[in-house]
């Protein structure tokens, strides 16, 4: 016969089965943000991130006690109902239902879900209709195949690619509220540690926010199918000290410095097709179909992330782009060995 | 509802279950009217959004003596029926017979309208948003009346051949009951359209 | 037991010429054969989607691989999800609803059988147009072929301008096309149940199963029919030069996902509930004892259904809606999860108490009941809005969508194939080598679905061809790809199992589980006919009343 050896199984696989659900959350929790993942999404620096990640941790352990409870029962029944081997062949008590049941097992889920809800609501609201400080900075994201670019209109920066913001103080933030466009497609702006990713549609403008505590590099990726070569859209957000923000912001809005040097480049790309996509202030090229290209060489990266900003690589990136992302928006240019040599020595001093 | 076939066992059940013919119509009645609520969702989500071109008000005429044919071609579908279920052929022919009249007008007033609006006053699907929503939820439905005006005469022609008698009316009842939902249609249409819509 | 010693009765063995076999085959409106040719039309397909996973997973086992290109990758996904949702999983399910539904009715055979046959070949041709797009799409620049921008082919990627050629038309048409055959059959369905009851045979003593597809079939209907209606939008901007999408015309991309997702949620449940269907009826089968809480099983998915209609902006949330909006869609999707979780509970009691038989088709519905808890629970973390801010596009949503159709759908579909192959072929099916498919598929199946949700939460979004290195998702990809072969040699032995049993396995007999519903007191396989005398009923397990005359279930209904 059986049950009464069973007994304490169920409870202890319950046990068991709870402990093992907080394995993983523990493992992926990663407060001093060591490199797990720079994408973690339990790894915030933002208030967003924060409160998502606080929900989340309540949300899990209410289902995690919901599996605990049904699982258990489930292994029991598996153990304890199984037919015998010295089974007569009669068949169970037929057990066609009950009232009481019916209602206790309806009840409590309501009352779960409605703190559930309570809970979820009380963290949407709240980011969502967050109001915007006095020095909280301006961003506009355009969505392009397949790059992002920046415009601070407060500040008068146009960038491309890597977003630099400042760190925002706890007792005085300075979050950055980005205005999130397309100029194409649908993307999604989505860089973890930073906050949950809200969408770029083309027709339908949409905001988000996020405040980061601590300065670093931030990384993430476009999160909304745009294309080929929706993989490569990267993201990289520089969170600075206000110092350095403010650094970058006068460097950013310098115009280009010609130099006689690399001229011959110079003359190359204003008299090709380049200037019908790129623009460099300060010269006749006002291109907005490709990235803002005044200031190239303060990025550490091209191509949204894919390839380190490095002469070598530039110069590919012109001769042939799609030998870094093949599927890209910029054509192969053309250019004789001698022409790319040129304008690369000329891209090169767009500091 | 007619039972389709009633079986007395020997238990003495009556068992009566609903026609086949009119639940599978309400059927396909119910997932026309899903298609026709998202283009009707479409037309009044896009109402005054144009950026250019032809503005309802400007082109739109409401074709009152249309509606009515189309209106009226209910009642005499449902004369024409009423007809055949008392076995009065004769009669039945000829108010199916209005009944095509009256569709048929109505879709030659469609056309005249189209001609109007493309030729005089420059709308196709392609000039706006008004342009796109109009005719795709006008033209729905007058796809809708012209598939209907087939089978009408399909039934019209085994009549005058003297196919049709009254054991046929129950069938003729469920093409009543398309031709009734695709009037109905046009009462929607013609509210979003020709009143909201302006 | 079985009441009748029955020998096999195969038409198929009288000796007929090849060719007016295949007629026949081609011809028929009997919905069993029908019904057989929507499940092998189905698991044909089942082994090309298989294919489709098995090179995206490879491409994707480390990063920065080069298995396929880009393009190909994205038109694997795109092929991949629209296969399987529409050309695997949706004709399986009516196959089964096809055969079953007259038999457990009493009726000699659907309401209108040539609309049936007319329903099944639309379907068929729909996946064929469907996959001719890798031969016959190349338009402009030659920049056609199989579809890439995904199985919800958001806007504006699918207009002319992002999309050259005619790959996204094929989309677009074979959809429709199978899309009018799935309404075709819904209507069928749903006249059936309503029309052709055998006598005694009231609404509340019909097979769950025959309610739960009858519920699954209003959902068609509604819900097909506003994918249809979109997919019309799509080709009128495409082909007309209309806006309905062209957010340079002032139009919206919004629109198209809310569309796309009215017709998008409502299908997870025309899926899942004839999965609840099979589970219905053999989980009391296997654990002897009737469906504990028969009306309230039908008021929940009722309910659920209702309330499906509702839920469908909670793909959206990552959208821009208010924040109202999205409050709304939090609580409306939450809400759904209490009549499901009744149904899970009503299954659990359904055991407790009984003498469970662990044969393959109830194995495979015990890991249907763990998997299906774990995909409710991990949809009720998507429920929170905020959670999905991350969640949405990443790698935790296709973990918790595949835990649902694969964990969960076709799990209880196996468990459907053991259970009826002995009546719809007459032979029993080998059970050492059921048994082995179920244990290599749950190996496999968790090897790669249980792994994938930890990418999402590190940040993975989906829908990428590659990925960087140093984030984390290295070794997890990896695995994921490793349970890819374990499910692949799952399905061989599966297939094989078939194949085998079919030439060589014992005679089943009509009653091979002792069951009580009516499709197991025909012979195995039942004669075109069904009925020699149309029965009639007194209670919900009529077997059950023949076989026990002094404890029938009409005294206790």
């Amino acid at each position: 016969m059986r049950t009464t050896g069973f007994s304490n199984r169920p409870a202890r696989l319950a046990v068991a089965a709870l402990v093992l659900l907080c394995v993983p959350v523990a493992a992926l929790a990663d407060p001093a943000g060591s490199p797990l993942s720079p994408t973690n999404i339990f790894a915030p620096v933002s208030t967003p991130a924060h409160s998502i990640m606080g929900l989340s941790l309540f949300v899990l352990a209410v289902t995690a006690g919901i599996f605990a409870i049904v699982f258990s029962l489930l292994v029991y029944c598996v153990l304890k109902f199984g037919k015998p081997a010295d089974d007569d062949g009669r068949e169970p008590p037929q057990v066609y239902g009950s009232n009481q049941v019916e209602l206790a097992w309806t009840v409590i889920p309501v009352l779960i879900v409605v703190v559930l809800f309570l809970a979820t609501a009380r963290v949407l609201v709240g980011i969502q209709t967050a109001a915007q400080p006095r020095n909280a900075i301006q961003v506009i994201a355009i969505g392009h195949q397949f790059w992002w670019e920046y415009r601070y209109p407060g500040l008068k920066v146009v960038t491309a690619n890597e977003l630099h913001v400042p760190v925002s103080d706890a007792a005085d933030p300075s979050p950055t509220f980005i205005t999130l466009l397309s100029a194409d497609t649908d993307h999604s702006f989505w860089v973890p540690r930073l906050g949950g990713k809200t969408d770029l549609i083309p027709n339908h403008p949409n905001s988000m926010w996020f405040d980061p505590q601590q300065t670093g590099l931030y990384l993430g990726q476009c999160a909304q199918y745009c294309g080929t070569q929706h993989a490569k859209m990267l993201l990289r957000v520089y969170v600075q000290s206000r110092q350095d923000f403010d650094n970058w912001v006068t460097t950013q809005t310098q115009p280009a410095r010609a130099s006689a040097s690399v001229s011959e480049g110079q003359h190359i790309f204003e008299t090709t097709a380049c200037i019908n996509c790129h623009a460099v202030t300060g010269t006749v090229a006002n291109g907005r179909f490709g990235p803002d290209l005044t200031h190239l060489m303060s990025r550490e990266t091209i191509a949204s992330g894919v390839a380190p900003n490095t002469p070598e690589n530039l110069r590919l990136w012109i001769k042939n782009s799609d030998a870094i992302k093949p599927g890209s928006k910029m054509p192969a240019m053309g250019l004789s060995d001698h022409q790319l040599d040129a304008v690369t020595a000329y891209l090169t001093t767009l500091h | 509802m007619s039972a389709q076939h009633t079986v007395i066992s020997d238990a003495n059940i009556t068992w009566e279950l609903p026609s086949r013919g009119r639940v599978g119509m309400f059927c396909l009645i119910s997932a026309e009217s899903a298609i026709f609520t998202i283009f009707v969702v479409a037309y009044l989500f896009y109402v005054g959004k144009s950026l250019t071109g032809p503005m309802p008000k400007d082109v739109l005429h409401a074709p009152i003596f249309f509606t009515i044919c189309l209106l009226s071609s209910s009642l005499t579908i449902h004369l024409a029926v009423k007809s055949l279920k008392r076995a009065k052929v004769g009669s039945f022919v000829l108010w199916w017979f209005f009944t095509l009249a009256l569709g048929a007008t109505f879709l030659a007033g469609t056309a005249r309208e189209w001609r109007h609006l493309i030729y005089d006053e420059g709308l196709t699907i392609q000039t706006n948003l008004f342009g796109t929503t109009y005719y795709s939820l006008v033209g729905l439905h007058a796809f809708h009346v012209t598939v209907g005006l087939l089978a009408i005469t399909t039934v019209l022609l085994f009549a005058l051949f003297g196919y049709v008698r009254q054991e046929h009316a129950e069938r003729v009842d469920v093409l009543a009951l398309y031709w009734h939902f695709v009037d109905a249609v046009w009462v929607v249409v013609f509210t979003v359209v020709y009143v909201i819509g302006r | 037991m079985a009441t009748d010693a029955i020998s096999t009765f195969r038409p198929d063995a009288v000796s007929l010429p090849l060719v007016a076999r295949l007629h026949d085959w081609v011809t028929t409106v009997d919905h069993k054969r029908l019904g057989i040719l929507y499940i092998v039309y189905a698991l044909v397909f089942l082994i090309i989607g298989g294919i489709e996973a098995a090179i995206m997973r490879i491409q994707l086992i480390r990063p920065h691989n080069n298995f396929v290109s880009p393009d190909v990758f994205n038109r694997m996904f795109t092929m991949h999800g629209t296969t399987m949702i529409f050309f695997v999983v949706m004709p399986m399910l009516f196959g089964f609803a096809n055969y079953l539904i007259p038999l457990m009715i009493g009726a000699r055979d659907m309401a209108f059988p040539r609309l049936n046959a007319f329903s099944f070949w639309l379907t068929a041709f729909g996946g064929v147009l469907l996959y001719f797009s890798f031969l016959g799409a190349n338009g402009l620049y030659g920049a056609g072929s199989a579809p890439d921008v995904g199985w919800f082919a958001y806007a504006p990627l699918t207009s002319r301008t992002f999309s050259l050629g005619h790959s996204t038309d094929f989309w677009t048409l074979s959809l429709l096309v199978s899309g009018f055959g799935s309404i075709g059959t819904a209507i069928n369905i749903i006249a059936t149940v309503f029309c052709l009851r055998c006598p005694g045979m009231t609404l509340a003593r019909m097979p769950l199963f025959a309610w739960l597809n009858l519920v699954m079939a209003v959902l068609v209907i509604l819900a097909v029919s506003p994918l249809s209606a979109a997919q019309i939008m799509l080709a009128v901007d495409r082909y007309l030069g209309g806006h309905f999408f062209d957010t340079q015309a002032g139009g919206s991309a919004v629109i198209w996902m809310h569309f796309f997702w009215i017709f998008g949620h409502p299908e997870v449940y025309v899926l899942v509930i004839p999965a609840f269907a099979f589970v219905s009826e053999i989980v009391p089968v296997f654990s002897r004892k009737a469906i504990f809480g028969y009306p309230v099983m039908v008021a929940a998915t009722v309910c659920i259904a209702f309330i499906s209609m509702s839920v469908w902006a909670h793909h959206m949330f990552t959208v821009g809606m208010s924040a109202n909006v999205n409050t709304f869609f939090v609580l409306s999707t939450m809400a759904i999860a209490v009549p499901t979780g009744i149904k899970i509970f009503n299954w659990l009691a359904t055991m407790w108490g009984g003498k469970i038989h662990f044969k393959t088709p109830m194995l495979f519905c015990i890991g249907f009941l763990f998997q299906f808890l774990i995909a409710g629970l991990t949809g009720i973390m998507l429920s929170a809005a905020p959670f999905t801010w991350h969640l949405a596009n990443s790698y935790f949503v296709v973990a918790h969508f595949h835990y649902v159709i694969v964990g969960g759908i076709l799990f209880a579909t196996f468990g459907a194939f053991y259970y009826w192959f002995p009546k719809m072929s007459g032979e029993m099916y080998n059970e050492n080598l059921g048994k082995l498919h179920f244990w290599l598929f749950v190996i496999g199946f968790h090897l790669t679905f249980d792994f994938m949700h930890i990418p999402g939460l590190l940040g993975m979004p989906r829908r990428i061809y590659t990925y960087e290195p140093g984030r984390g998702w290295d070794t997890l990809n990896l695995i994921v790809t490793i349970g890819v072969f374990f499910q692949a040699a799952a399905i061989l032995v599966f297939v094989a199992n078939l194949l085998w049993s079919y030439f060589h396995g014992d005679s089943a007999g009509s009653d091979p589980w002792d069951a009580w519903t009516l499709e197991w007191s025909t012979n195995s396989p039942p004669p075109v006919y069904n009925f020699a005398t149309i029965p009639e009923v007194r209670s919900r397990r009529p077997l059950w009343d023949r076989k026990h005359p002094e404890d029938p279930d009409w005294k206790y209904e």
